[in-house]
């Protein structure tokens, strides 16, 4: 399984949740909180942690698909 | 004939551990119904965990406090919304976003890890004192409450000498024994020496948040905006001591009664954050700071919602929903469940969220390690929680060790 994660700036609320779980994946920037992704193809070992932080994401600001 | 009144929505809680009767009524019957509040207005409620990640993430809803509709459940809100300055929370889109931006860049992951030894400093100063101290004691004033109140004092850069002048005042204004006259003198204390703060800061700014605001504003504006300041300072200290100390409380409380959990965490502190998301899940405090109104016809859950018509969030009916949270009124520290709405949801979820749980974070562990044999000194039952309060709690909460 491949996966394609993506971010939209303007919905970021800043709150960091995805930072919490994948840091490899996701940081903030430092003077205005939103939201950075550091790595668009994850590997697999950090899938579950990133359809996590979508799921909990305030402001729906992160795409995830997943190809077979 | 006069149409009927909605039914009548009470919204004190009556029992520390489980939301009402009503509101569960409602979440598993009428998902999306008309209430009457205790104000006497009517308004929406909406209690299942799905509707209310949809309304908050919804523009169509207004945060604006003064709109006509906007949904108060008691009259002090009604009065002193209107005398509040503009805040962040009461704010729309196209302001809110910029203004929430200003301030984000402070309570960032990174800048809340930066904090973590200053809160375990605080939090060990205050275990030592009660260590030294009598037994009993009241837990809120040794611990719950004056730790957040040290700790906003840290981010916004008041200096040490004045922590004790900034606690005592802190303390005032959220107190259920001062008198009113006591909690305005306070207020004014702190408005005084908040406005001499910043223009020392506009001096000589140091490395605190109310520093790099100054800048900012210098910066964006070529001025500074003291009144503005005072008024972010305020905001910060309103949403984040009171919340703190009362979750701070409940902690003690829920691990007292769940001695299971407190070995198991005792042995493995790395337990600690899932223990404290549930700690939030289980007793969403903050649960009246969330409403909304409408600014244009809205469908949700199958009801019509109509422009100006208030909606009423019931956070702590929505946290124990089945459909969202298997078993949902067992409190299950290893749950790990991070989409609780405690902290709301959306683009006004809570800023200072992550600073709330680093300080519970520590409190636990340093609690667990240095305070082991820490147990209430009185019945819980009989104990006085704020049931009437906007953020749930305990006034008073003897301890013994």
């Amino acid at each position: 399984m491949s996966m394609r994660v993506s971010v939209e700036e303007d919905r970021c609320c800043g709150s960091g949740q995805c930072v919490l779980l994948a840091p490899d994946v996701f940081d903030q920037r430092e003077d205005d909180g939103t939201v950075v992704l550091l790595d668009p193809a994850p590997p697999e070992g950090l899938h579950e942690e990133v359809r996590e932080s979508a799921a909990v994401c305030p402001g729906a600001a992160i795409g995830v698909r997943e190809d077979a | 004939m006069a149409a009927e009144q909605p039914s009548a929505l009470p919204i004190a809680r009556t029992c520390p551990y489980a939301p009402r009767e009503e509101h569960v009524r409602l979440r598993e019957e009428e998902p999306v119904s008309r209430v009457t509040l205790p104000t006497g207005t009517q308004a929406w409620a909406v209690t299942r965990h799905e509707d209310v990640r949809t309304l908050l993430a919804d523009p169509r809803f207004s945060s604006d406090r003064s709109r006509p509709g906007f949904p108060m459940v008691e009259e002090r809100s009604k009065q002193s919304a209107s005398v509040l300055p503009r805040m962040l929370v009461s704010m729309d889109p196209p302001e809110h976003g910029p203004a929430r931006r200003a301030v984000l860049g402070e309570f960032t992951v990174k800048r809340m890890n930066a904090l973590r030894p200053r809160i375990q400093e605080i939090v060990d100063e205050h275990v030592d004192a009660m260590l030294a101290g009598p037994r009993p004691v009241d837990l809120v004033r040794a611990l719950s409450l004056p730790v957040p109140s040290l700790v906003i004092c840290e981010l916004l850069g008041v200096p040490y000498d004045d922590h004790e002048f900034f606690q005592s005042r802190s303390a005032s204004i959220v107190s259920h024994t001062a008198s009113h006259e006591d909690q305005k003198t306070a207020l004014v204390d702190l408005a005084v020496y908040l406005d001499g703060l910043l223009r020392a800061k506009e001096a000589e700014p140091g490395d605190d948040l109310l520093s790099r605001q100054i800048g900012r504003q210098r910066e964006e504006k070529g001025s500074v905006d003291r009144h503005d300041l005072t008024g972010l300072a305020f905001l910060l200290l309103s949403a984040g001591h009171e919340t703190t100390a009362n979750m701070i409380s409940l902690a003690v409380l829920q691990l007292a009664r769940n001695p299971e959990a407190r070995e198991a965490l005792r042995r493995d502190p790395g337990g600690t954050p899932h223990a404290v998301e549930e700690l939030l899940r289980y007793f969403t405090i903050a649960e009246q700071a969330v409403g909304r109104v409408a600014a244009e016809d809205v469908e949700l859950g199958g009801q019509l919602i109509r422009a100006g018509e208030g909606v009423l969030v019931l956070s702590h009916a929505a946290n124990r929903d089945p459909r969202a949270f298997p078993d949902p009124d067992a409190f299950d520290a290893g749950r790990g469940a991070r989409n609780h709405l405690a902290f709301g949801y959306g683009a006004h979820q809570c800023l200072g969220q992550n600073l709330a749980r680093m300080e519970l974070q520590i409190v636990v562990d340093t609690l667990l390690r240095r305070l082991p044999g820490l147990e209430p000194a009185v019945p819980v039952d009989g104990l006085p929680f704020k049931d009437d309060a906007i953020v749930y709690g305990i006034h008073e909460f003897p301890v013994t060790w």
